[in-house]
């Protein structure tokens, strides 16, 4: 209770000195446009912007100066604050790098692109290379079993850490950091081809059924009714623990199983949009000349309604990335999906959860599940600004 | 008219310019303008000429994108590019009005017409809701709005355009304005409904002395209503006179050819022999979309080399009939005969050739034309697809039918429709159409969206190619303008029915349908009187859309 009053207090506060700011602010800039026109609103939004940041920077000079021993209090506070340090100038740089080096095409693409899109493409780029040469950059083995069970992070002998174990060992001593980079291969791997199945199939049913309406469009629509109403996760859970019976009797990976049942699910999502998007384009005039000059079903949907449906699909394929890859991830999680000996970021989740009640007096052991939760939330992260600033840029508004 | 000599809106050099590829570029290059209290100014030109631009920022106001760079708006003695936005507050809506070219489109179709009213006398303190919506229904009545005591509470899907139109006037004139700023109240409208629009607009204006700037690519139109006239020219100022002066005497060239744009006519052509058979004949088509009859009983033959203009307004049924020979609503009855021999009634029924041999081209190029595919593809498909060239082959095909349509090949083949203008992409629509070396055209509406000038291209484009190539065209349009310069027969329809049909010199002489008639005499004419000697001379009830109700 106390607690929620200072906020209340200190936002309150804020509305007089909001009003103060921009009377100083009138004054100094002899009533520039900004300021004279600027509502009192914006005017406490700065003042109450600039004291969380002043609070922020507080609390990291006591992070900084604090005493780490026996307990490291701001341990997560700070690595916190150094990631997103760290990530912003990497942005900032990769942005500059893009302005001046390349064609003039992607120069002048950088020119627009706001920092958020650039560490977004920055990211994505990073997972796309450790995950293609997983078996260069990894120091050992993802099955690889090694002498020390429970190494914590950090690489702190102090601490019970070992450098030779950067990121530490999980309970039976497999390296941490080598199944990171191995899980990006799997996981970012596998949730991949799941959406472009998902694109594949729902694309082509939702513009077949844009463009040919009638019955079709009624029976495929109302199926898909039926596939959405069903809870997407519990319903994946029922179709995996079938396919599991399925997998043992024909002898396939159930992994090809998984991917097959979150494509379908997934599809539903994605053929709704592009029938509505093909909706849109088939009442154009274009479309009325192309069929009038008496062309196939084919040309119609791939050389007349594609091209003009691929800004939304592309947003759309960032966001259903995401999804398919936590439903991949939450999956494993569950014990389902990818399966060990493979290494999968929402497994490594699982099997070191426990660890996560070391958080009051041991951070750095706690921090070992959270990596691997790290990975899977920066990836999301990343693409979900990429897929803002593009459909910022196909909506064509302007700042 | 008495007008006071005060002036109400001063603007000086005003200079625009518009955010585009990184860079700012100036789009309106130091206009002047001065408005005395209660007068008119028309301000015309073609798109692109900054009209709405200087209109908008008369009221201080930029769109997105757009910034005033130099020059003073003075309203009233109050500088309105440096105002406050607080100032700005009290003065629109208040004392300066916007009536925008979609009413449609402008009004909140959550709520009911009245309310939207009300708002700007109730947010300004001038009026009380309830002073504000009995004076609302006093407005309705002066704009001859029907029902006015309660057409206030409909939604705005609930009344016509026209009726919205003249709702949104009102609305601008709530807090009884000084200056209102009309963009293009008309022009979306139907020629009998624009002119019952115009007439309750001036006589609105004249009652309660308001200034205004009329925004405008109709001559005629603006000849109506303007004290005078304003004429721009790629956001510079061409000149400025008074409307009678501008009209009778107009300096510079640009403003003749202008004036000269309807002035283009074809000479009417010979009778066809009677045994002649037409290339396309329309028997006896009854069709529906569903079960809401559209066409009744509709006949009409089209030669070999004629054009056959299908004009009446909109929901007539001429477009509808177009349909009905492309074969995308197939008739319930009768059927469409080409070259003498009957065609099935579904598109998809027919032979490549059928297919072929009937072209269309469409009203809004915009999204006539696949905005992700280069001219060459454009073009090039049909060529392909019927004529079975490729490579080289077709790549030449494609530069003759550009050079056809007066655009170099080299310059335009790689381009995509965006990189165009409006006229340049309706004559990729007619090199479309060509491209499949038809027999009969239908050109739905293809000068509606252009300005004068720009059209006037099109139809001499297509008449060049009429003669070149025996084509025949079906020519629908509401535009009696169109019609007298480039068809040969007319179709006039109203309410799916065929009401008058004959050669188009007959057409225009009397005696007319009455309906024809209304129609004919709706179509603004450049003299300045010409809707005051019409208002005189028929009355303000035997005008527009209230004379169409009587027929009925």
């Amino acid at each position: 209770m106390n607690t929620f009053l200072t906020l209340l207090i200190a936002v309150a506060v804020c509305v007089p000195l909001g009003w103060v700011f921009r009377a100083g602010m009138q004054s100094v800039t002899s009533n520039a446009q900004k300021w004279r026109d600027m509502p009192l609103s914006v005017a406490w939004g700065y003042v109450l912007g600039a004291g969380i940041l002043a609070w922020l920077a507080y609390t990291y000079y006591l992070a900084v100066t604090a005493e780490r021993t026996p307990v490291d209090t701001y341990f997560f506070f700070r690595n916190a604050v150094h990631g997103f340090v760290i990530f912003a100038v990497a942005a900032w740089a990769f942005r500059l790098l893009g302005r001046h080096v390349g064609t003039e095409g992607t120069k002048k693409l950088f020119r627009s692109m706001p920092v958020t899109a650039s560490f977004g493409i920055l990211v994505i780029l990073l997972y796309a290379i450790v995950s293609i040469f997983a078996g260069a950059i990894a120091p050992f083995g993802q099955e690889e079993v090694l002498a020390n069970a429970n190494v914590v992070p950090g690489g702190n002998p102090a601490v019970g850490g070992d450098p030779a174990y950067p990121l530490g060992t999980d309970q039976i001593g497999r390296d941490i950091l080598s199944r990171l980079i191995y899980g990006a291969q799997n996981t970012v791997g596998i949730a991949f081809v799941t959406t472009l199945l998902a694109f594949f199939i729902g694309g082509s049913l939702g513009f077949l059924a844009a463009t040919l309406q009638g019955t079709l469009d009624q029976v495929i629509s109302r199926g898909v009714d039926v596939l959405m109403a069903i809870p997407a996760l519990i319903f994946a859970l029922l179709l995996m623990t079938i396919a599991t019976v399925w997998a043992n009797e024909l002898g396939v990976n159930r992994t090809y199983f998984m991917v097959v049942i979150i494509a379908v699910i997934d599809s539903t999502r994605v053929f709704r949009l592009a029938r509505a998007v093909g909706l849109n384009i088939v009442v154009m005039d274009y479309i009325e000349a192309a069929k009038l000059r008496g062309e196939g079903l084919g040309y119609l949907i791939f050389k007349e309604i594609l091209p003009n449906a691929t800004a939304p699909l592309l947003a759309e394929f960032g966001l259903r990335f995401c999804f398919v890859f936590l439903t991949i991830a939450s999956l494993s999680f569950l014990g389902v999906g990818i399966q060990p000996p493979l290494a999968d970021w929402g497994t490594m989740v699982k099997d070191l959860a426990q660890f996560i009640n070391f958080a009051a007096f041991a951070p750095q052991v706690a921090s070992a599940p959270l990596l691997a939760a790290g990975a899977i939330a920066l990836l999301t992260v990343a693409v979900n600004f990429v897929v803002d600033w593009m459909l910022h840029k196909s909506s064509g508004l302007k700042e | 008219m008495a007008k006071s000599n005060e002036t109400l809106l001063k603007v000086r050099g005003l200079k625009i310019e518009g955010r585009s590829d990184e860079t700012w570029n100036q789009i309106v290059n130091g206009v002047d303008i001065d408005l005395n209290k209660g007068e008119v100014l028309g301000l015309i030109g073609e798109s692109g000429a900054g009209k709405s631009t200087v209109g908008l920022a008369s009221m201080g106001f930029t769109r997105d994108g757009c910034r005033i760079s130099d020059g003073s708006v003075e309203f009233d003695g109050i500088d309105l590019v440096g105002a406050s936005a607080a100032v700005k507050r009290g003065l629109l809506g208040k004392r300066i009005a916007y009536v925008a070219q979609s009413a449609a489109a402008s009004f909140n179709p959550a709520h009911k017409l009245i309310d939207q009213h009300s708002e700007g006398p109730t947010q300004h303190r001038v009026m009380s809701k309830a002073e504000s919506e009995k004076d609302g229904m006093e407005l309705y009545r002066k704009l001859r709005l029907p029902d006015p005591d309660n057409i206030g509470f409909r939604y705005p899907h609930q009344v016509s355009g026209g009726q919205l139109q003249r709702a949104m006037t009102a609305m601008a004139m709530a807090c009884r304005p000084d200056l209102i700023i009309f963009d293009e109240p008309t022009t979306a409208l139907d020629v009998t409904t624009q002119i019952e629009v115009l007439a309750s607009i001036r006589e609105i204006v004249e009652e309660y002395d308001t200034a205004a700037i009329y925004i405008t690519h109709d001559l005629a139109v603006v000849a109506q209503m303007a004290d005078k006239i304003k004429v721009l020219l790629k956001g510079d100022e061409v000149e400025e006179a008074d409307t009678r002066t501008m009209l009778s005497d107009p300096q510079k060239d640009y403003t003749k050819s202008l004036w000269a744009v309807r002035s283009f006519q074809r000479p009417q052509k010979p009778h066809v022999a009677t045994d002649a058979t037409p290339v396309i004949s329309v028997q006896n088509v009854t069709a529906a979309y569903g079960v809401v009859p559209v066409l009744h009983d509709v006949s009409f033959d089209i030669h070999q080399g004629r054009t056959v203009a299908v004009v009446g307004e909109s929901g007539s049924g001429k477009s509808t009939t177009a349909r009905c020979i492309t074969g995308l609503l197939p008739p319930k009855q009768g059927h469409i005969e080409f070259d003498g021999k009957a065609m099935p009634l579904d598109y998809r029924k027919r032979s490549k050739d059928q297919l072929r041999q009937a072209q269309m081209i469409y009203q809004m190029a915009d999204t006539a034309l696949n905005p992700r595919k280069s001219i060459g593809e454009i073009i090039g498909r049909p060529v392909e697809f019927y004529m079975g060239l490729k490579g080289a082959e077709k790549r030449r095909r494609v530069d003759e039918l550009l050079e056809q349509i007066e655009l170099e090949p080299s310059q335009y083949y790689n381009r995509l429709p965006s990189e165009l203008s409006g006229g340049q992409k309706q004559r990729i629509g007619i090199a479309r159409a060509l491209a499949a070396e038809p027999k009969f055209i239908i050109c739905d509406e293809v000068t509606s969206a252009l300005d004068q000038l720009v059209a006037e291209g099109i139809l001499k484009l297509l008449a060049k190619l009429q003669d070149e190539l025996k084509l025949s065209y079906m020519f629908i349009t509401h535009d009696l303008a169109t019609v007298r310069s480039i068809a040969d027969e007319v179709v006039v329809m109203k309410d799916g029915e065929v009401v008058e049909q004959g050669p188009k010199n007959d057409m225009f002489q009397p005696p007319h349908h009455p309906y024809t008639d209304l129609l004919l005499s709706s179509v603004p004419e450049m003299d300045p009187d010409w809707l005051t000697n019409l208002l005189n001379e028929r009355g303000v009830d035997n005008i527009g859309d209230a004379a169409v109700g009587k027929m009925s």
